[in-house]
This record gives C-alpha cells, sequence and structure tokens, in this order.
C-alpha cells in the first residue's frame, strides 16, 4: 500500500512540474469556458429548464466540464502513451518483473496525476468562471464531499478505460487508432460537448448507460444536487459498477497479454 | 568546365528568392512525408476518419442543440451552419498547411530545432511541413461538408459580390488563423511548453466563430474584432452574405476587409517569428 502511494505522489510531482504548460492549460480552459458558456446562455435563454437545469446551473455544468476535462483524461492525456510505448518498444518486460501489480501502479501513477489536474487546471478556471457568471455553487460542504467522491470514481472509470484500450497494443502494434476512437467516445459520452440530458431519446439513454457518464454528467450531477439519499448510493453504484467492470476486463486482459509475452520470449 | 563552383546566391537577391526557397522547401519536405504517409495506407485512412468524426462531433452538438430549439441567438441552423462551414473549412487549410508549428516548443525543449537550424533552408518553412500529416484534410472535408449543408438550404438573394465573398473569406481566414499558428509558434521560443495558449487562439476561435456574434458579451466581440481580428473570418464577410446585421455598428464595406486584414495580420507574426528565432538560445547538449 505504501509503494503505491509512493507512485501515485509521485504522479503528482511530476505533472507539477509542468508549470508553464499547466499555466498554459489553465488559460485555454478558461478561454473555452467563456465561449461554451455563452452558447449555454444563449440556449437557456430558448428553453428556460431545458434539460431540467436553471440557467445558473447549466453555466455551472460548463465550468464543471473545463475543470474536470484533464483530471478525469476526458481527451486523453493520461499514462496511456507512455504504457504503449513501452508494450510497443518491450519494455513492459522489466515492469512484469516489478515486484508490483501492474495495474495498481499505474492506477496508483494516474491517480497522482489526477490529483494535480483538479487543483493545477481545475481550481481557477471554476473561479474565474463563479466570478464572470452566476453559478449555482452548493453552500453545503457534504455537498462538496459527495462531489468529491464522484470525482475519484470517474477518474477510475477513466483509468480504466484507458488501461484496457493501451493493453490492446500488445495485438494492434500501433494503438493510436484505438486510442483516438477512445478519447472521441470519451468526448462525446461523457457529456463534455452537451450534457447527457439533452440528448434525445434513445441515443440519451445510451449515453447515460455507457461509462463515459461517470466522467462528467455524474459528477456535475451531484454538485448540482440531483442526486440525494438514495439517488447517490444509486449514482455512486453506478460508477463503481463500471469501476470493478472495467478493471477486472483490464486484469483479465493483462493475463492474457502477459502470458503471450512470455510466448513470445519477451 | 563543368567543373565550376556554384557561389551561393548574393545577399542582394535578398528577400524574395528566400520566399521562393522557403516554399521550394516546403514542398520537398511535404511531398516527403506525404510518401511516408502513404505507406501506411490503411492508417491513413483511419487517422483522416478520426480526424473528421473528431471535428463533426462539434457540429453534432449543435444539432442536437436545434432538436430542443428553432433559432441560437436569433439565428437559424442553416445560418449558423454557413458560419461554422467557413470558419472550420478556413481553419482546417491553415491547420493543414501550419498545423505542426505548434511542436515547435517540443523542438526547443529537446534540442532538435539546433537540427533545422545548420540546413540551408528557411527554419519557419521546415518546422511547418515537418511531420506533414495529409489526415488533416478531415477537417477540411467537415467544414465543406457543413458549409455545402448551409448554402443548400439557406435562401439568399445570390449577388456576383456575395458568390465571390465565399472564396474570399475561406482564404483570407485561412491567413489569418496562419498568422496565430505562427505568432502562436514565436510564442513557444519564450515559454516552450505553453503550446496551449496558441490552442486557445486556434481551436478557441474557429469554436467563437462557429456560433453567431450576437450571443457573445460585446467586450469579447470588440476584443477579436480589433486585438485578434478573427471576426473578419467568418463573421463580418458571412453576414453581409446573409444580409444581416453586423455587430458593434460596423459600417458595411468592413465585409470586404479580410484580405487586406489578413495580410496585415501576417506582419507581427512575422516579426514575432524573427524575434523568436533570434533571442533562441540553444540548450546545448
Amino acid at each position: 500500500m505504501r509503494l503505491y502511494a509512493v507512485v501515485a505522489a509521485g504522479g503528482f510531482r511530476r505533472h507539477a512540474t509542468y508549470r508553464m504548460a499547466t499555466a498554459a492549460g489553465v488559460f485555454t480552459n478558461t478561454v473555452f469556458g467563456f465561449i461554451m458558456a455563452y452558447t449555454y446562455t444563449a440556449l437557456w435563454d430558448e428553453r428556460p429548464q431545458l434539460g431540467g437545469y436553471d440557467t445558473a446551473q447549466a453555466l455551472t455544468y460548463v465550468w464543471l466540464g473545463q475543470a474536470l476535462l484533464m483530471t478525469c483524461a476526458m481527451m486523453g492525456g493520461g499514462f496511456e502513451d507512455e504504457l504503449m510505448e513501452r508494450i510497443r518498444t518491450g519494455d513492459i518486460a522489466v515492469d512484469l518483473y516489478r515486484p508490483a501489480d501492474l495495474q495498481l501502479w499505474w492506477l496508483a501513477g494516474d491517480l497522482g496525476r489526477a490529483a494535480f489536474h483538479l487543483l493545477g487546471r481545475g481550481i481557477i478556471p471554476m473561479a474565474l468562471g463563479a466570478f464572470a457568471f452566476d453559478l449555482a455553487l452548493p453552500g453545503s460542504a457534504w455537498t462538496w464531499l459527495a462531489f468529491l467522491v464522484s470525482v475519484a470514481l470517474g477518474v477510475v472509470v477513466s483509468f480504466a478505460v484507458r488501461y484496457v484500450v493501451a493493453l490492446s497494443a500488445f495485438w494492434l502494434m500501433d494503438g493510436a487508432g484505438a486510442m483516438q476512437i477512445t478519447w472521441l467516445a470519451g468526448l462525446f459520452f461523457s457529456g463534455m460537448l452537451l450534457p447527457l440530458n439533452l440528448f434525445p431519446g434513445a441515443l440519451g439513454e445510451v449515453a447515460r448507460a455507457l461509462p463515459w457518464s461517470s466522467l462528467l454528467q455524474v459528477p456535475a450531477d451531484v454538485l448540482l444536487g440531483k442526486h440525494e439519499g438514495w439517488g447517490l448510493v444509486r449514482a455512486y453504484a453506478f460508477q463503481a459498477g463500471w469501476a470493478v467492470a472495467l478493471l477486472l476486463a483490464g486484469r483479465l486482459l493483462q493475463g492474457v497479454a502477459t502470458r503471450r509475452v512470455v510466448v513470445q520470449g519477451g | 568546365m563543368d567543373e565550376v563552383p556554384r557561389e551561393s546566391p548574393p545577399i542582394a537577391f535578398g528577400e524574395r528568392s528566400r520566399v521562393v526557397e522557403g516554399f521550394r522547401a516546403y514542398g520537398l519536405i511535404v511531398a516527403m512525408w506525404l510518401r511516408s504517409t502513404m505507406a501506411y495506407r490503411a492508417s491513413f485512412v483511419m487517422t483522416t476518419f478520426g480526424n473528421f468524426a473528431a471535428t463533426a462531433f462539434d457540429f453534432v452538438a449543435i444539432m442536437l442543440m436545434f432538436s430542443h430549439v428553432d433559432s441560437l441567438g436569433g439565428y437559424s441552423l442553416p445560418e449558423i451552419a454557413l458560419l461554422y462551414g467557413v470558419s472550420g473549412t478556413a481553419f482546417g487549410l491553415s491547420d493543414l498547411v501550419l498545423g505542426s508549428m505548434d511542436r515547435l516548443g517540443r523542438r526547443v525543449r529537446d534540442g532538435t530545432l539546433d537540427t533545422l537550424l545548420v540546413r540551408p533552408v528557411p527554419v519557419l518553412a521546415q518546422v511547418a511541413a515537418d511531420r506533414f500529416a495529409l489526415r488533416r484534410l478531415g477537417r477540411v472535408t467537415q467544414g465543406l461538408l457543413v458549409l455545402g449543408y448551409a448554402l443548400v438550404s439557406l435562401d439568399i438573394a445570390w449577388t456576383p459580390l456575395k458568390v465571390l465573398m465565399l472564396p474570399l473569406m475561406v482564404l483570407s481566414g485561412a491567413a489569418v488563423f496562419g498568422a496565430v499558428f505562427v505568432a502562436g509558434a514565436a510564442f513557444q521560443f519564450f515559454a516552450q511548453d505553453a503550446s496551449e495558449v496558441q490552442n486557445s487562439f486556434t481551436y478557441g476561435g474557429t469554436t467563437l466563430l462557429q456560433y453567431p456574434p450576437s450571443i457573445f458579451a460585446k467586450d469579447l466581440v470588440r476584443g477579436v474584432t480589433f486585438v485578434v481580428p478573427l471576426a473578419f473570418v467568418s463573421w463580418l464577410p458571412a453576414l453581409y452574405v446573409l444580409g444581416r446585421d453586423y455587430p458593434l455598428d460596423l459600417p458595411q464595406w468592413v465585409a470586404f476587409l479580410p484580405p487586406v486584414v489578413a495580410a496585415l495580420c501576417w506582419v507581427p507574426a512575422g516579426l514575432a517569428w524573427r524575434a523568436g528565432l533570434r533571442a533562441y538560445r540553444s540548450t546545448g547538449n
């Protein structure tokens, strides 16, 4: 357990060294936050209460999206490139000899990365957004705590998806195409482009049931107070269910892949 | 007789030959990357489609918005499609030609820029053509499709001027975005890992222009008209085509300014690039 805590701290520190990149990222998130906030305002001016949100809640959703974009790696940008590169070059064989679990090792590092991005790229755009627009931020510390738990679960789901896709490099050699499809799906089905409540009919139902809704839609609804009491438990169960299922899938795939490495003589 | 050593072109030859040389070098490097791209055709098709789909999702989001409303900021879907198509195509072209410029920061960091400096070819041409990605045609195609949809579904009283305006704004717009790419790259000489700042002006700019100016705050519209003149890419000329009022009560003739604005944008961009290149100190080994 101590080992993984150290790895997580390493992931945090590693991303904390890119100060200029973080500042540039904050700038970008803020610019996009402003553009989207104006388009959402125009949309909610036409249809107040669209998707069950009032304008302040819709604007809060926009800024949450910007704050969580890197935290939940909705467009990639985590460990996956490095893992795929290690698989491609064969360095993965060294990792498999380490007295640590491969999946937990990468998960710990990614949790550290996510924690840094939540602080480094989440707080400032959110604060600027709250300064410029009327947001519906909760006053209760419990709601914020419930939100953070939901974000943490979202990060694990995001990790689990990217881990499975990165392992595909064992078979595909070049996993870039698979990764591109993954981040496209992540962008669209997380609710980053438009809240999933606004997706019509069956598309909406499917989108809300897919794992990616754990990355933004669910945490946002927790913060906006849409899930309370048993509803909150159900939301957590949804996220945790996907997290467990996808982590197990990754573990299974890892087992098959490592046997393959041994057969090939790594 | 045939062993006469060729002299390097005299300095008085000056700027023009450097520009010609730059274009020639750009063409050669692009051709090289094209050959290497075409070696893996399946991968090329997949990534081009990926590029197409990635940008198409923006428009899908707009269409989903219009499943709930009939107009956004007073504009119908075909009108927004025209804004989207023009800005998307202009940005796509610029991204195709100069999109590799955002790798400059990485080159400065890892020292590979030095390799480009010792070659007798303009550095700008080398950086721009580096890893030329034909897959970016996916973005251009998507922009053109949306533009096509807009032109088919809009009811416009076409005049020769309005017809002329279409290619004019797409090409001038591409040039304006191109200047932003070069200025952004120049900024990376100073802030090596801040390529995302460039993204806010390029990707952010094109996203902004996809929506009508009526939904944004006046100050923001002023900023993208007079400071970073992105409004000349699609808003002003496209509003002329649509016969709509301009933002900020601008006079009608501003719709014809895009080529002038594009040319003006390249002056500070070029100066910034020179200043950046001059200030560059290799990280060494």
